[in-house]
């Protein structure tokens, strides 16, 4: 029942926002919702076991409303709770044309994630696929920046050619289930032919690739993450990344092992050339956005590497990824956020200083970048050590060089500190003044996560834990 | 029989309507009721309640597939009097008249979901198709509307002389009329090996080119564009609906039961026809200007996706158009009854519609999406019946991929109206919009959502 209502609140929720008044009714009302799905998620997170919800649907067709929260589900499912009040709270002072509906279509967003993260019947994750992304294409589309409406489309039939590529490859799965069903079960227990399963496989990942996205399906994503609204921005590289690289391991590998096995060195070859070629155009980057974007596709292709390896290891490194990443990148957009909103620009060139002019900030954004780079002591740690150390018991040469790629993050993410808030105070950054409290709070409450886990993830590994051994149990 | 018995009688009492009175209101009014009577005299016929019993010595066969499609037709027609009435009642003094031809042409459906041989067809066929010709050219001031009319009665004659060479054909082949003589093959088959005389096999084909020609599958398409953009606009939303799904009906019922005559050549040609359509449709609607011009090749592209229950031939596949013909009608009558509201039909016209209606902007945008095929609506479901029949029916995996690459271009142009509706600044210039219209709107957005999450609503009514 409780993974029903984490589902249901936000849906039902961001309908009513539609309706409210314009302004602050709405901004209090979305945050209050999405602290009430937060506590939600956190009774789910303490429940024992594997909480399942079903319910019938589509009786004719074998589809059934097949919910499931086993210890991946509720980290994500955690992931995306928390990240929502975070970011309402970060974006408390913002004003937005039409609120009401900024804030509907926000709300009508996390409900699709909770839903891809949840779902244990193929067409109902299907349904919630979509459902994440139609009310972002509106967000990004409506509140964006100048080239929004080209931008956003881009990146609107990238993922639509995935989905239906998906749907193909869900409809050949059905009709070889033993019951004709959608349910992961039957998904699982199909029988095909060595040549089938690479075909299927290949229908899946590039659906979940260009989500992800890895090398070469990523062309979207800079330009969408640099003219979305930041508020969009957050959700779809905090979290919506997150539903790839959650699909990958959920469906993909227990549906074709096999296809898989055969397809993870070039996956691993074309995610370390991801990592690289990221990485370097990073360096190249003047604007801070387009940089944390570039990381990201950096940081996604590690995750990626990591998970074809075949080794629980680089799999538990690959859940607390998922989560840190989540954490700190929003973390990332925040700053990015605050510093365009109060200079106007996120052009590195024409910032500097802002240690001297506001201290507060200067400090946090420096915890976020240590977080970025993976420095010792913050979540990025533990999980990046995992999964380099999974890479290399796959592969030493292709580990080495993944693992230039840490130092490059280290060139790009420090010179970016530098650039921003040391040096001298110029005439744009006279004008900065100290982080104001509301995203003072939320900055806070993501520190302490980056450093509570970083310190201690065990609790983390334990929730995870179950989903990791199902996965290895069955080889 | 009730569907046919009573479209005829209302046919003629909405003639007589325009002589009793000629206040438009009055004629919407009864033609409204009509359907209403229609409506409930076919439901009880199909529930086997109350039916006329006529011996039509077995050329007419009703069963309840057809007369669930029936019911389909009329509940369609009168949602699309109830939304765009109004409009037509724009349309010179002949209202009654034009109201006694949309009730001749659901005569025609009803023989068309009914026939039981060839001569049927052809009748239901003409009787359909030449109120067409007619309400194509009503706008008779209008040069465009003129040669609209002028060019489908010319290429539908030509059509039907293809027809009825094709019918003839096969009368040759097998001395009969009747379905016996598309279905079985001239000599008794042999040793399991059903061989067809090259009679047979050529008739069969001009009878697939003619009823192509009636559903615009390339290449027999090129009608289509300058019809639909020619007529007046309300009656290229019921053309494009009513009609083409009657038209698909009748397609499937006469192929249905002869696919293996024709062996694997008949894969090839309909797989031809199917990726043909897909292409003209969808790579022309891309680079028109006019949406009602636009929607005139996505119409063609859909016939693309309602061809593949011809394909696949099986249970899935008749769900499927019956899934198809509902969510196509509900979104393209209900985006046309928007746009007829629009003064200006290119995509510019519609900049800023969000802000100034936004509920009008809102029902386009449900329309649109179940055009596209996006899920929660009826259209995905719609799609998905039409590739999981396919799939089914062991179709090659390339076909599905090509289609589902086309249904993804087509988002391209869909998307186009939407954008223009809420992304771009704009003031567009709309008509008087009533209380009474939004609401019939909002309920059909609400249809295409619930269709789109409980498909079931509409496929257990099939199966009562």
């Amino acid at each position: 029942m409780i993974t029903l209502l984490l589902i249901l609140t936000p849906l039902v929720t961001g309908l009513i926002a539609f309706f409210l008044k314009q302004g602050n009714a709405a901004k209090n009302f979305a945050l209050l919702a999405s602290v009430a799905t937060a506590a939600l998620s956190l009774s789910a997170v303490f429940a024992q076991g594997t909480i399942t919800y079903d319910a019938s649907w589509l009786a004719s067709i074998g589809s059934r409303i097949t919910l499931k929260a086993d210890g991946m589900a509720k980290m994500l499912t955690l992931l995306t709770a928390v990240s929502f009040p975070v970011i309402f709270t970060a974006i408390y002072n913002n004003t937005y044309k039409q609120a009401a509906s900024f804030y509907g279509l926000m709300l009508l967003s996390q409900a699709g994630l909770m839903g891809v993260f949840l779902a244990a019947d193929a067409l109902l994750f299907y349904f919630f696929w979509e459902l994440a992304l139609i009310p972002v294409y509106f967000l990004c589309s409506i509140w964006g920046g100048e080239k929004r409406i080209a931008v956003t489309f881009k990146f609107f039939v990238y993922t639509f050619v995935g989905s239906l590529l998906m749907l193909i490859g869900l409809l050949f799965m059905y009709f070889n289930t033993a019951d004709q069903s959608f349910s992961w079960q039957s998904f699982q227990a199909v029988q095909m032919s060595a040549k089938q399963e690479t075909v299927l496989f290949w229908l899946f990942f590039i659906a979940f690739a260009i989500k992800m996205p890895i090398f070469p399906f990523h062309t979207w994503q800079p330009d969408a993450y640099k003219q979305s609204p930041t508020a969009t921005t957050m959700v779809m590289s905090g979290i919506m990344v997150k539903m790839g690289v959650f699909a990958v391991i959920r469906w993909l590998l227990p549906m074709f092992p096999v296809a898989a096995a055969q397809s993870a060195n070039l996956i691993i070859i074309l995610s370390v050339i991801g990592m690289i070629y990221a990485s370097l155009i990073a360096i190249r980057q003047d604007d801070i956005k387009r940089m944390i974007a570039y990381s990201s596709i950096a940081h996604i292709g590690l995750m990626s590497a990591a998970m074809f390896t075949n080794n629980a290891t680089a799999m538990d490194g690959v859940m607390i990824q998922m989560f840190s990443h989540g954490v700190n990148v929003i973390g990332l957009w925040i700053i990015a956020d605050l510093i365009e909103k109060q200079l106007g620009t996120t052009n590195m060139k024409e910032l500097g200083g802002l240690a001297q002019k506001a201290p507060v900030m200067a400090i946090l954004l420096v915890v976020m970048a240590l977080a970025n780079v993976a420095l010792p002591l913050t979540n990025a740690f533990i999980g990046e050590f995992l999964m380099f150390n999974g890479l290399f018991q796959y592969n030493m040469v292709m580990a080495g060089i993944a693992g230039i790629s840490i130092i490059l993050a280290a060139v790009y993410t420090l010179n970016m500190v530098q650039r921003v808030i040391y040096g001298n105070v110029n005439a744009i950054t006279e004008k900065a003044t100290e982080i104001p409290s509301n995203i003072q709070l939320a900055l806070v409450i993501i520190t302490l996560m980056i450093l509570v886990f970083g310190v201690y993830p065990q609790p983390l590994l334990d929730l995870t834990g179950d989903s990791v051994s199902a996965i290895f149990v069955n080889k | 029989m009730n569907a046919i018995i009573f479209s005829a009688i209302m046919g003629v009492v909405m003639m007589f309507t325009g002589i009793f009175t000629n206040k438009k209101p009055v004629i919407t009014l009864t033609a409204i009721v009509a359907l209403v009577i229609l409506l409930v005299a076919n439901i009880l016929n199909s529930y086997g309640i109350f039916s006329i019993q006529v011996d039509t010595k077995d050329l007419l066969h009703f069963n309840k597939m057809g007369m669930f499609f029936n019911t389909l037709m009329i509940a369609g027609t009168l949602l699309f009097v109830l939304l765009s009435g109004s409009e037509l009642e724009k349309l010179g003094n002949k209202t009654a008249d034009f109201y006694a031809l949309i009730f001749f042409v659901l005569c025609g459906t009803a023989i068309l979901t009914s026939f039981n041989g060839m001569l049927m067809l052809f009748l239901g066929i003409e009787i359909l198709s030449i109120p067409l010709y007619i309400l194509t050219g009503s706008d008779k001031k209008n040069l465009k509307s003129n040669e609209a009319s002028l060019k489908y009665f010319l290429m539908g004659s030509f059509t039907t002389g293809i027809m009825l060479m094709g019918i003839v054909l096969l009368y040759g082949a097998t001395g009969s009329f009747g379905m016996a003589g598309v279905s079985n093959p001239a000599t008794p088959p042999s040793a399991g090996v059903q061989t067809a005389s090259f009679l047979q096999v050529a008739g069969m084909l001009l009878l697939f080119a003619a009823m192509s020609f009636k559903v615009s599958a390339a290449p027999f398409h090129f009608w289509t564009p300058d019809v639909y953009d020619g007529a007046p606009s309300v009656f290229t939303s019921f053309m494009s609906t009513i009609v083409k799904a009657a038209g698909f009906f009748a397609f499937i019922k006469l192929f249905a039961s002869n696919t293996s005559l024709l062996g694997p050549t008949w894969s090839i040609i309909l797989s031809f026809v199917i990726v043909a359509t897909l292409f003209a449709g969808n790579i022309t609607a891309i680079f028109q200007r006019s949406i009602k011009r636009m929607l005139a090749y996505s119409s063609i592209a859909q016939a693309g996706f309602m061809l593949f229950a011809l394909y696949s031939n099986n249970d899935l596949g008749t769900e499927g158009i019956i899934l198809y013909t509902v969510a196509y009608c509900l979104a393209t009558i209900g985006f046309f009854a928007i746009l007829m509201k629009v003064k200006d039909y290119t995509f510019d016209g519609f900049n800023g519609l969000a802000s100034t209606q936004p509920v009008l902007a809102f029902v386009a945008t449900i329309c649109l999406l179940s055009l596209a095929g996006i899920p929660l609506t009826a259209g995905f479901f719609a799609k998905y019946f039409m590739l999981a029949s396919v799939v089914k029916a062991g179709g090659p995996i390339w076909l599905v991929i090509v289609a589902v690459l086309f249904a993804a271009m087509s988002a391209y142009y869909y998307f186009k109206v939407i954008q223009a509706m809420y992304f771009k600044e704009g003031q567009p210039e709309t008509a008087e919009i009533g209380q009474g219209f939004k609401f019939g709107l909002l309920l059909v957005a609400v249809a295409i959502v619930l269709v789109g999450v409980l498909p079931s609503l509409v496929l257990n009514c099939f199966y009562f």
